[in-house]
Order: structure tokens, then C-alpha cells, then sequence
């Protein structure tokens, strides 16, 4: 259960002057489910992207490794990088509107990903489908493959999106926002299946996401990032409730909830840096109360039990 | 699907009749044939009985349903000229004109989309630069002039390919055409590239904003996160959405060409429509102008219905919206 399925060390993938992920480290168990977390900017997407070796140019990875399989794949060729991507890795994306094909039938997508990666013929490849479209909870999936993606709503086309990356039970899926662009009720319901279906298969999750709320549901742990770092990760209990971090503190007060009705809403004082620009030290330091002379030196990861923190000022107190 | 056929091709006739009316008034305004046809010294009697043999002594409207009638059953009158049926005239010519037009439409996808597709998918690279740059010289220039280039390096200075004429032709379908030979086909070569490269560079620039514009999306990101080989995510999801304005070029350009190839045909002396138009306007032949104008109204018309069904094959959102109320 607990061997490592991915690891990621020191992570550097810049855009020209822009280190929009600048030294991220973690690692992913077998079925276990990861809330990455932050705001936008914040390189979450980026670390995603580089995962599975899609970074849009400009973009390069210009340090550090991603270990898969026992091998660091940041060398791979794009060849071997394709092949493990849809077949031990997959990714699904924020806007289900625009992730299928808007001109190929259902069935058409689903062959192709089957056939992308396995020696199968089409009858084989469309059964594979039509089974993954029904264990998504999809009804009459027959039907349903000869269909368009615009003949489909919302939350059934993440759905769809979930079966193909699911297709050849990867190692790991990385989620990027993939319930935001949906209803509540939907994303409820997407929530629930994405947990049954990981659990189910022993997949690891990486979920991407800015939705504290969504975290503490679905996750096992959090990483919490800002301006391209991870400046807090642990258990996500741990941290939703007493995070060291002045970032994630700050993260957790924007959340509206029903205690605090009638009173303004907190926010964060300040904008998140360029990651063009970033200050010496400690990035959030120009936002952050507790800061001081210190912090605008160089912050290493703090160990914390099984919790890591990037901060010279933790927060001490108990929060309730 | 087919009621939404059925009505388009409802406005398919109407356009048609439309153009009957245009074309014949058009075409009645210009000139007066007797003056040609008939001999100055010829008589009084003569004259009348000429004009009334052509029923040129009616009323315009009178001569107009004459005409109507006559064209719905295919006789679009006998060229002053030739002796012979309008439209008889005219369809021998097709095949030149048409074996020419699609000589020149297929180089110009051929030439077109890979280059495009090349120069959206790299449009840093040095090489999309120089085929960008060479796209503007392609149809900023006079297409004669090309030609006359064309002429003057392959035909007269290298002396590889002939410059006029259509050389030997071969038959099929009872009709003769010159791509079946190889003398016909080295006649076709000059003739083809100069009428292909303003539509080259066309569909060029089109493939190329189309590829700019759907690369950046999310379904491009997820086919290749589905481990697609890049030749399918180029070939079939790329080319597949950006093929929509692609294709209602070349439906657009081909009838262009089809009706006004007149130039190259004349620069290169190609027996076609073009030229054959351009000798009956100059003797003001009437029936033949009808018949070419009948003729390429018709051809267009077929080609935008083919354009509009070939969107519905492209893409299905359009297809449902053909079938609303």
C-alpha cells in the first residue's frame, strides 16, 4: 500500500525569467490522494503539466527529477514520455467543455486512447469503452458512445473524461481543477465517483485545486503552494486545523463559512508576487504580518513530524 | 438532414431564376447582334427577316419567357458564331477549364495545408518566417504577370515544359481530355501552378491561423495526455476543426477559378471557357455569354450545397442546427 509511486524532487520549470515552479518536492503513495493547493499563479498547473511532460513552450524543466517507475523521466524521450502518458499516467482538465473533441464522436476518442498504447482491434478497443463509460456511471453507454460531446452536459462529459483516463488503470492520475467548472450539486457527485474509482483501483491522485473544502473531503494530504514553492504540506486534517504556515492560515480564513455570517470576509492583505519578480527569502513575506528582518533570507523546508513547513515564524498556536 | 437539403436546394433555384433575369437583361442591354451578324449591305427585307428569325422585334419581358422557357429545356439558343447549340459550345470547352481548375485547386491543397500546418505548429521557426513571407508575395502578385514569368523560365529559357496550347488528349467518358497524356500533361503543368498559387497561398494562411488558433486549446492538451502519437493529434484532431473555413475556401476558389481561369487561359492559350468567353464577348455572342453565365451560376450553386453539406461531415454541431424548426 505504501510504496512510493511518484516522486518529485526539487522541481525547476521556468518560463524564460519566470520561475513558476521553483523547487517543489513530494512524493505520492500507492492510492493515495494529494490536494495540491493554491491560488492561481501559484505553479500547481505547471507541476501538473511537467508531471506528465506536456509544459507549453517556452516553458522547460530546467532542474531536478521526477522519479516513476524507479527511473527519473524528466530525461525521457518524447517517445517513451507518450507512451507512458494515457497508459501509466493520465491527466484530466478543469473545463469538461472544452477537453473533448468538439468534432469526434465519443466512441472515436475512447478507441484511439485504447489503441494509443495496446495491440487491440476496434471491436476489442470499443467494448474496453463502453465498459469504462458504464463504470463511471454513465446510463445506456451503448448509446451514449455513438454520441458528440456537445450532446452531452456538463458534469457527464468530466464523466467521460474520467472513463478515458481511467481506460488503462494508470498508476496515478493528475486532476486539475476537474470539478470547478461544475455545479455544486454535480461536483458533489464527481467528487464521490473520482473517490470510489481511485479507491477501487489503487489509483494515487494528485488533485489540483485552489478548494480548501474539496481538500479536506477528498485528500489524504496536502501541499500547499505559493509563488512556485510548496510552503506547507502534512496530513491534511493536520494542517486544515492547525496550519503552521501564515499562508495557509491566511488560505484557510478566506474560505466563507456559515460561522461567520454577518462579518466581513477576511482575505489576504496584498497581491501574490510576479514569479517573474520574486523577492529573496521568503515569498510571502510582503503579505505576511508575522515577517520580519529574517525572513528575507533564503527559507529552507522545516521538518515537523510528518509535516513540512517553509516559514521562520510557524505559527504556534492552536487553532480551533 | 433532409428537409434542411431539401430547402437548400429550394434556394439553389431561386438564386437561379434570379440570375436568369439578371443575366438576360444584362446580357440584352449590350450591344445589338444584328448590327454583327448581318452584313452592311445587306437589304431591308433581309435584316427583318433575321431579326424576326432571332425574335429580337419583341418586347423584352416577351423575350425574356422566351428565353426562360426555352433555357428550362436545356436550349439556351445557338451561338450567332459556331452554328451550333450555346450550351454545346460551351460544355465541349468545359473539360479544358475543368480538368485545368482541378489541376490547379489540387496543388494548392497539396501545397497549402502541410505548409500551413507547418507554419502554425512552429510559428517561430525560420522556415514558417520565409513561407509566411513567401505566402504575401504569392497573392500580391498579378496572376498574368506570373505567368508571363513562368513562360519566359520554364517554357523559353529552360525550355522543359511547352507554354501554350493543351497538347495531345485522350478519350474518357466520350469526353477528351489532355491529363491522360503525357504530352497533355506537360501542357497542363505551367498553366496549373500559376492558377494554383494565389489559392495556395490562401489556404496556406488559413491553415495556419486555424492551427494558432485550436493549438492552445484544452483538447489538444488532452489528446496528447492520452498518449496519441503527434501525427494523429496533428492529422485528425487539429486538422479536423481548423478544416471548416479551409474547405468553404476551396468550394469558393474552385467556382472562382472555374469561371475566371480567363487570364492564365488566355496567357496560355488553353481552349477552355475562359477564352472562349473572352472571343464571344469580343463579337458580342450572345447566346454563348448566356449559356457560359447560366453555366458557372449553376456551377457555383453546386458547389456552395456540396460546401454546406461537407460542414455537416465536418462538424456535428452544425448538423443539429439544419435540423431545427
Amino acid at each position: 500500500m505504501n510504496a512510493t509511486v511518484l516522486e518529485v524532487r526539487d522541481l525547476r520549470t521556468h518560463f524564460g525569467q519566470a520561475k513558476a515552479v521553483d523547487g517543489v518536492s513530494f512524493s505520492v503513495a500507492r492510492g493515495e490522494v494529494l490536494g495540491l493547493v493554491g491560488e492561481s499563479g501559484s505553479g500547481k498547473s505547471v507541476t501538473g503539466f511537467s508531471i506528465i511532460g506536456l509544459v507549453d513552450p517556452p516553458g522547460t524543466i530546467v532542474g531536478g527529477q521526477i522519479v516513476f517507475d524507479g527511473r527519473d523521466i524528466t530525461s525521457s524521450s518524447r517517445e517513451e514520455m507518450r507512451a507512458l502518458r494515457g497508459r501509466r499516467m493520465a491527466m484530466i482538465f478543469q473545463d469538461p467543455m472544452m477537453t473533448l473533441n468538439p468534432v469526434l464522436r465519443i466512441d472515436t476518442q475512447m478507441i484511439e486512447a485504447v489503441q494509443a498504447h495496446e495491440n487491440v482491434s476496434r471491436a476489442d478497443a470499443r467494448a474496453r469503452a463502453r465498459d469504462a463509460l458504464g463504470m463511471v456511471g454513465i446510463p445506456s453507454p451503448d448509446e451514449r458512445l455513438q454520441a458528440y460531446p456537445h450532446q452531452f452536459s456538463g458534469g457527464m462529459r468530466q464523466r467521460v473524461v474520467i472513463a478515458i483516463a481511467l481506460l488503462h488503470r494508470p498508476d496515478f492520475i493528475i486532476a486539475d481543477e476537474p470539478t470547478t467548472a461544475l455545479d455544486v450539486t454535480i461536483q458533489a457527485q464527481i467528487l464521490a465517483e473520482m473517490q470510489k474509482l481511485v479507491a477501487q483501483n489503487n489509483t494515487s491522485l494528485i488533485w489540483i485545486t485552489h478548494d480548501l473544502a474539496v481538500v479536506s473531503r477528498l485528500a489524504d494530504r496536502i501541499a500547499v503552494m505559493y509563488a512556485g514553492r510548496i510552503v506547507e504540506s502534512g496530513p491534511v486534517s493536520d494542517v486544515l486545523a492547525r496550519p503552521l504556515h501564515p499562508y495557509t492560515a491566511g488560505l484557510i480564513d478566506s474560505v466563507p463559512s456559515r460561522n461567520q455570517r454577518g462579518e466581513r470576509l477576511r482575505q489576504i492583505p496584498g497581491m501574490a508576487p510576479s514569479v517573474a519578480r520574486l523577492p529573496t527569502g521568503c515569498a510571502f513575506a510582503p503579505r505576511c504580518a508575522r515577517a520580519d528582518a529574517m525572513c528575507t533570507q533564503a527559507v529552507p523546508l522545516f521538518p515537523a513530524g510528518p509535516r513540512e513547513h517553509r516559514c521562520v515564524h510557524p505559527l504556534p498556536e492552536l487553532r480551533v | 438532414m433532409t428537409a434542411a437539403v431539401v430547402r437548400r436546394l429550394l434556394q439553389a433555384v431561386m438564386v437561379m431564376l434570379a440570375m436568369t433575369v439578371i443575366v438576360f437583361i444584362a446580357i440584352n442591354v449590350i450591344g445589338d447582334p444584328v448590327d454583327i451578324l448581318i452584313s452592311p449591305d445587306a437589304d431591308q427585307i433581309e435584316r427583318a427577316r433575321v431579326v424576326q428569325a432571332l425574335g429580337l422585334d419583341l418586347p423584352l419581358w416577351q423575350q425574356y419567357l422566351r428565353f426562360l422557357w426555352a433555357a428550362l429545356h436545356g436550349d439556351l439558343g445557338e451561338s450567332y458564331v459556331y452554328n451550333e447549340p450555346a450550351i454545346r459550345v460551351i460544355l465541349q470547352r468545359l473539360p479544358a477549364t475543368l480538368e485545368l481548375a482541378v489541376s490547379a485547386i489540387l496543388i494548392a491543397i497539396v501545397v497549402g495545408v502541410p505548409l500551413g500546418l507547418y507554419a502554425g505548429l512552429r510559428p517561430h521557426g525560420i522556415l514558417s518566417r520565409v513561407i509566411m513571407t513567401v505566402s504575401i508575395l504569392g497573392f500580391s502578385l498579378p496572376t498574368f504577370w506570373v505567368g508571363l514569368v513562368l513562360i519566359m523560365f520554364f517554357g523559353v529559357q529552360l525550355g522543359w515544359l511547352p507554354s501554350g496550347g493543351r497538347g495531345q488528349t485522350a478519350e474518357l467518358f466520350g469526353v477528351q481530355w489532355a491529363f491522360l497524356t503525357k504530352d497533355g500533361l506537360a501542357h497542363l503543368i505551367l498553366p496549373a501552378v500559376n492558377l494554383a498559387l494565389f489559392d495556395a497561398c490562401l489556404i496556406l494562411r488559413l491553415t495556419r491561423a486555424g492551427v494558432a488558433e485550436v493549438l492552445p486549446l484544452d483538447f489538444v492538451k488532452f489528446a496528447r495526455a492520452k498518449g496519441l502519437k503527434e501525427s494523429r493529434v496533428i492529422g485528425v484532431h487539429i486538422s479536423k476543426n481548423i478544416m471548416i473555413p479551409v474547405v468553404t475556401i476551396i468550394g469558393l476558389e474552385f467556382g472562382s477559378i472555374v469561371a475566371f481561369s480567363v487570364v492564365t487561359e488566355s496567357v496560355f492559350s488553353w481552349p477552355g471557357m475562359g477564352k472562349l468567353i473572352i472571343d464571344s464577348i469580343n463579337v458580342l455572342d450572345r447566346p454563348i455569354i448566356t449559356a457560359y453565365l447560366m453555366a458557372i451560376v449553376a456551377f457555383f450553386v453546386i458547389i456552395n450545397l456540396v460546401v454546406d453539406l461537407t460542414y455537416t461531415a465536418l462538424d456535428p454541431r452544425v448538423r443539429l442546427q439544419g435540423e431545427g424548426p
